[in-house]
């Protein structure tokens, strides 16, 4: 009977964690799953979204409300790196994976030094009025560090999505994956959609560290250990699914959360990249993703 | 082609002999302390390449085959007493397997899943040590190697010559790779693999045997390590930074030849040995990042390239 | 070409002239040589935060020379950075051995750093004072190497024994014990469960867990299935910090009467000064606190020093936990040096393992395998915390000492949940 306790407590757990992960693969579903840039220094940005968070977090202000006033400079940000890549990369027709795969590889790395002679190598952390109470729903115990930056990526999630969905230049976006040459003919520039999406990429990585910051303290180094993470999620919702990459995030929050009730919680690091190679080797289109 | 292959046989046969006699010239140990991680860094250069230059397939984990190399050869020896050279073979097959399994799970769809599932390779593989007692998890396990044959005059110097007779044997092996049908195929892989797979080039066979060949010297390059720190852990042996500089070596001396990695590995590796004992590591890092930003932005052919445009046009 | 001659002779002259104090001073003076001090402190990496430790080398440096040097020879540090990686390591005593010609070193950081290195300055006989490494020198068993830090003799087992000292005298039955996955809090866990067994009490939960683990939920729910009456815990920064945390979303059973051990973290100030009054109750380790059985004019001066220039450097204002052993280990290596009028590695050894030596955290003796005689970890209860204000740590009464008996400043005061709550 108490084990049953145990069992919901941990899948509330999992959802919760996998909604975060949710957060931190969004940019990424945009950037990698629409765009098809593979984009590994994403993690990264989402730590320095997390850093914006704690300076502005400082000074007294919520971190939520920090993340909506880093969206600004978060999408310049992106705009100014889609300028660099595609001013290195795409006037030379294209790069292609290896070149864009370093490219961004050498941009983390640069990112995180820069991080951490800015900030130090000490542990960061916000402290909030909420942060250490709990929401006790019969035998659920739910944390409310983890309760509100769940909570964040559902709403970004949809935001996002009705974007694409649903307005003229979140259409352009989907429809530059698809044929850039079509889109160049209905009197749309492509390098500016792209642009445009990269900047929005970038800016939900503020809400991302945001959320990362919530659940525990960071240092610069910490995207690190998402990286796995977020491809996972991404490839597995199938590329340029959304919607599906929350589901996805969340399944895997679940395995984690219940590989370290009832195994062990030194073999959760391996269980987001053990469901990617299964799911890469059974159904490499992803689960939500049209066959290719 | 047969005069190349001379001269570059005879150039063999030197650097062997130098590394044999070496260490009874040149007194001072710091140097083959130094020179140990250099040589490591150009076998490690030299088997990310295969794949990465010759076929295009980028491996964010070498350090994952480096680490199954390291545990492997540390296990070996310590449980059964094996041999140094058997140690290195152990390890350099294990990791061909490794090579295959991830090429086998990955390579049948684009690049770009084979590079994200190398990413995660180091993961498992880092929790698979932490969680085996037997291996010392995370406290680490103690190697006090073997004492030194009497042609070498002290361990430092013995780690040195077997390093370099690895990466000597890597060097050697990426050059026939290249010349050979399989380097041929590979460059047709890298060129166009639609194309390549119409005209009847065997392209998953090419790209499992690059594979297998990379992942084997990669896992060769770890297998001394042990002897070398006399202590191996996860954390060291698993290192983002061996996942580094096996690309950024490559891209920066050049990917289309074997020589590319050996000048880029020897440069690189030079300068951060001289470094880390004189700027932060951060600075240290920070410059890789950006050296690597800039050739592949600028110079995306790397210092061969650069050197050794005729040559190579006239080549290609 | 006639006056090239010329000229390069012009230049060998005044080269010879330029060099010849140097070649005459180096010959009368040999004394002045300074003594070279080796080491490898981890500005970088993983293990960054240690690096405030060579805020004491300097200082122990520039008090030396201040009071004239050592044997009339002013100190040296070389210092080197291994950026947290066991890797760096061998190269870079080779280097501080072979090529800057170091008479006295000073190990890395920690067990796994320093592991490296031990076999090779057992095979070349050298000289080396250990920084904080658990059990650092019981493989090796070199005779000159010398523990800065207090972790007493079989410390791999042993360190954290005050922990289960206290618990065995609350009558303790049931413990339960964590630990990340990393070297330090690997043995900690595993020594303690030894400990434990010897007291006879029943382990009822005993997991490691992944380093950066951000969520403790689960964890903390299937240690309070198992009622234990202590928690042993040993973690590092990030996890203490989420395992707190977590404790006070999910709660704990109220008999549970130690909660603590070995976690690393609140010893520093980032994270005294984020958790701050949530840290009350907690039964932690340490190495030194300001309490009134501890605080010396000696330390005293050291911290009044250590503080500004630490703030300049935006590390830990606090520093309680790893500088003062920096400075006490350029103490131990200037009593041999002075003590056995040489810097002959079995002279400087053999003073050691002979006499005791008078440090700012006390008087030290070594047994043969250079372990403290006897240990000196405290284990201190943190009370009383109000705020986040990290000033009031400086006072005695926040972290009062439990163990070791000798230096005692107070009682448990629990439960844990009561004494959380206060």
């Amino acid at each position: 009977m108490l084990s049953i306790d145990i069992l919901l407590n941990a899948i509330v757990t999992g959802i919760l964690l996998g909604s975060v992960y949710a957060s931190l693969a969004l940019g990424l579903g945009i950037t990698f799953g629409i765009l098809h840039i593979p984009n590994i220094a994403h993690p990264t940005l989402v730590v320095a979204g997390a850093f914006f968070v704690y300076t502005l977090a400082q000074w007294g202000l919520d971190p939520i409300v920090a993340a909506v006033i880093g969206l600004v400079p978060f999408y310049l940000l992106g705009v100014v790196l889609y300028a660099f890549y595609s001013a290195v990369f795409e006037r030379k027709g294209g790069a292609n994976v290896l070149q864009s795969l370093t490219l961004f590889f050498g941009l983390s790395l640069v990112i995180e030094i820069l991080l951490s002679l800015g900030f130090g190598s000490e542990l960061k952390s916000v402290s909030v009025s909420y942060i250490g109470s709990s929401l006790k729903l019969g035998v659920l115990t739910v944390p409310y560090r983890l309760l509100i930056p769940a909570l964040l990526a559902p709403v970004t999630i949809a935001a996002v999505w009705f974007y694409l969905s649903r307005t003229n230049s979140g259409t352009a976006i989907r429809a530059v994956a698809h044929e850039e040459r079509a889109l160049s003919i209905a009197g749309l520039n492509p390098a500016s959609v792209k642009r445009h999406a990269f900047g929005i990429a970038t800016a939900t990585a503020v809400i991302a560290g945001a959320a990362l910051i919530m659940v525990g303290p960071i240092e610069p180094f910490a995207g690190r250990y998402q990286i796995g993470r977020v491809f996972a999620i991404v490839v597995l919702a199938g590329m340029g699914s959304i919607p599906g990459s929350l589901v996805i995030a969340i399944i895997i929050g679940i395995a984690e959360a219940l590989v370290s009730s009832y195994l062990n919680p030194s073999w959760s690091p391996g269980v987001a990249f053990a469901i990617l190679l299964l799911g890469l080797a059974l159904r490499p289109q992803g689960l939500f993703g049209a066959a290719r | 082609m047969r005069k190349n292959s001379l001269v570059f046989l005879a150039g063999i046969v030197i650097v062997l002999a130098l590394g044999f006699l070496m260490p009874w010239l040149l007194r001072n140990p710091f140097y083959f302390f130094a020179g140990y991680v250099v040589l490591q860094y150009v076998t490690i250069a030299t088997g990310w390449n295969i794949l990465g230059g010759y076929a295009g397939y980028i491996n964010f984990g070498a350090a994952g085959f480096f680490g199954a190399g390291v545990y492997l050869s540390a296990f070996l020896f310590t449980t059964f007493g094996l041999p140094l050279p058997l140690c290195i073979l152990a390890a350099a097959i294990v990791g061909a397997i490794l090579g295959v399994l991830m090429g086998y799970l990955t390579l049948r769809i684009q690049g770009v899943y084979f590079a994200i599932a190398t990413l995660g390779l180091v993961v498992v593989l880092e929790t698979i040590v932490h969680n085996i007692s037997g291996l010392g998890g995370a406290s680490g396990m103690a190697v006090y190697g073997p004492r030194p044959p009497a042609w070498s005059p002290g361990p430092s110097q013995y780690n040195f010559t077997v390093m370099l007779v690895i990466a000597v044997v890597s060097v050697a092996l990426a050059r026939w790779v290249e010349i050979s049908w399989i380097g041929r195929g590979l460059r047709a892989v890298r060129a166009s693999e639609d194309a390549a797979e119409c005209s009847g080039v065997p392209t998953l066979r090419l790209k499992l045997v690059a594979c297998a060949l990379s992942g084997a010297v990669l896992a060769a390059a770890g297998a001394p390590y042990p002897f070398y720190t006399s202590f191996v852990e996860p954390v060291t042996a698993f290192s983002l930074i061996i996942g580094l500089n096996a690309i950024a070596m490559p891209l920066i001396g050049g990917t289309r030849t074997w020589v590319g990695p050996v000048i880029g590995a020897l440069l690189l590796a030079s300068v951060q040995q001289i470094a880390t004992v004189t700027i932060s590591s951060e600075l240290n890092i920070l410059f890789v990042g950006a050296v690597l930003i800039a050739f592949v932005a600028f110079a995306p052919g790397g210092i061969s390239d650069l050197f050794g445009r005729n040559k190579g046009r006239a080549r290609s | 070409m006639k006056t090239r001659r010329q000229f390069h002779k012009l230049m060998a002259v005044t080269a010879a002239g330029l060099a010849a104090p140097a070649i005459l001073g180096s010959k009368v003076f040999a004394q002045d040589k300074p003594i070279r001090v080796g080491a490898s402190v981890s500005l970088t990496g993983p293990l960054a935060s240690t690096k405030n430790g060579q805020i004491g080398y300097e200082l122990w440096r520039d008090d030396v020379n201040a009071a004239g040097g050592l044997l009339g020879r002013k100190v040296e540090l070389v210092i080197y950075d291994d950026q947290s990686s066991a890797a760096n390591v061998p190269a870079i005593y080779s280097k501080l051995v072979d090529v800057d010609a170091c008479d006295v070193l000073f190990s890395p950081y920690g067990a796994n750093l320093s592991a490296p290195v031990m076999p090779f300055i057992k095979q070349r006989d050298l000289f080396m004072i250990g920084m904080f490494g658990l059990a650092g020198n019981d493989v090796a068993k070199h005779d000159k190497f010398f523990h800065s830090g207090p972790w007493g003799p079989n410390s791999g087992r042993d360190w954290a024994r005050g922990f289960f000292d206290l618990a065995k005298a609350q009558g303790v039955k049931k413990i339960a014990i964590i630990n990340a996955d990393l070297e330090f809090s690997k043995n900690a866990a595993k020594g303690g469960a030894e400990v434990a067994k010897e007291y006879g009490m029943e382990i009822v939960f005993n997991q490691s867990y992944p380093p950066n683990t951000s969520d403790f939920s689960s964890m903390i729910r299937n240690i309070n299935a198992g009622d234990p009456e202590a928690i042993f815990i040993a973690s590092y920064p990030a996890d203490s910090t989420a395992i707190i945390r977590g404790v006070k979303e999910i709660g704990i059973s109220d008999k549970v009467k130690l909660f603590g051990g070995a976690m690393i973290g609140p010893q520093y100030g980032a994270l005294l000064g984020s958790l701050g009054p949530e840290l009350n109750g907690l039964v932690n380790s340490h190495t030194f606190v300001p309490e009134p059985t501890m605080q010396t004019p000696a330390i005293k001066s050291f911290f009044d020093r250590y503080t500004p220039i630490a703030v300049k450097q935006g590390v830990d204002p606090l520093g309680f936990y790893i500088p003062p052993f920096y400075y006490v280990a350029g103490q131990l290596a200037a009593a041999a040096i002075t003590g056995s009028k040489s810097v002959d590695p079995a002279k400087m050894a053999a003073f050691l393992h002979a006499n005791s030596v008078d440090t700012i955290a006390g008087k030290i003796a070594f047994n043969e395998i250079g372990d403290w005689k006897e240990r000196r970890v405290l284990m201190v209860q943190l009370r009383g915390i109000k705020g986040n204000d990290l000033e009031q740590f400086r006072n005695p009464g926040h972290q009062v000492i439990l163990d070791p008996p000798s230096l005692k400043t107070g009682d448990l005061a629990g439960p844990y949940n009561k004494a959380r709550a206060s």
